[in-house]
């Protein structure tokens, strides 16, 4: 369970989606959904308790010039099929980011209304500061980051459009 | 009103803003902490908690005893990605450029 006691290290992205929990699970554990949304990047995993993952880089990022072979890794922790997912969170960017090690990510899926999911993604960043810079994407020219992600799984899901134009 | 009615309208009060900064410099805070930094009643600032959480910048969860609240910055996303951002901005490139620029650092 999560051992966190400080307040300011827990972070909260939340998002409505107009599509069933089952669905938005889908999008977010299959690799066949993660190629069509956000960074775009193939997905490798294994999903179950003591599982793992692989964020592959995308062809676009290739094309960029991206060297390596990953782009985020981790463990799956806990798979509660529609309702909750809990993975860590490893950079393969390179440089301090990626030596602050794995930070930890929980999903939680729940039912707002007939046909609508809320996703709440809390990202604990204890001792990880550039961690956080980079899924905040606080400096400009980042990207987006679990916003620009979720926004764009939304408008995929609802949709079937990316808001990357 | 549609959702982006209800982010510029909770985005066009000062105290609303000075909120959401507050909860940028440290997240998950407390309705009594926050009330500290305002001068203003706790009533106020609940009402205009409410107006953020109804407009979804502001999150909340409970923490033992202790309700946090989360600044949310999915919808501001949406709308810098909708309406001021929406030409400008390449994401690969932003990737491969941020972790150019790490490498080049460490």
């Amino acid at each position: 369970m999560s051992t966190m006691t400080e307040t300011g290290t827990m972070h909260v992205y939340e998002v409505f989606i107009k599509a069933p929990r089952e669905t938005v699970w889908d999008a977010l554990t299959s690799p066949a959904w993660a190629t069509k949304y956000g960074y775009q990047c193939p997905l490798e995993i294994d999903l179950r308790p003591g599982g793992s993952y692989k964020q592959l880089p995308s062809d676009g990022m290739k094309a960029g010039g991206w060297q390596g072979d990953v782009v985020v890794s981790g463990d799956v922790l806990q798979v509660e099929k529609p309702s909750k997912l809990v993975q860590t969170f490893q950079s393969h960017f390179g440089g301090e980011v990626d030596a602050e090690g794995p930070t930890r990510v929980t999903f939680e899926l729940s039912e707002y209304g007939p046909g609508v999911t809320k996703l709440r993604v809390l990202h604990e960043v204890e001792n990880a500061p550039l961690t956080l810079v980079m899924v905040t994407s606080s400096e400009p020219g980042m990207g987006g980051g679990w916003s620009w992600i979720l926004n764009d799984l939304k408008s995929v899901v609802e949709t079937g459009a990316t808001l990357a134009g | 009103m549609d959702d982006d009615d209800r982010i510029f309208k909770a985005l066009a009060d000062p105290t609303r803003r000075y909120l959401l900064d507050r909860l940028f410099e440290r997240d998950g805070r407390t309705l009594t902490e926050l009330e500290s930094e305002l001068e203003m009643t706790r009533f106020g600032v609940m009402k205009h908690l409410r107006v953020l959480e109804d407009a979804g910048l502001v999150v909340t969860r409970r923490e033992g005893r202790e309700k946090l609240h989360h600044l949310n910055p999915v919808p501001i996303r949406l709308v810098h990605d909708r309406w001021i951002d929406k030409y400008t901005e390449h994401r690969v490139a932003a990737l491969v450029n941020l972790k150019n620029e790490l490498e080049e650092t460490a």
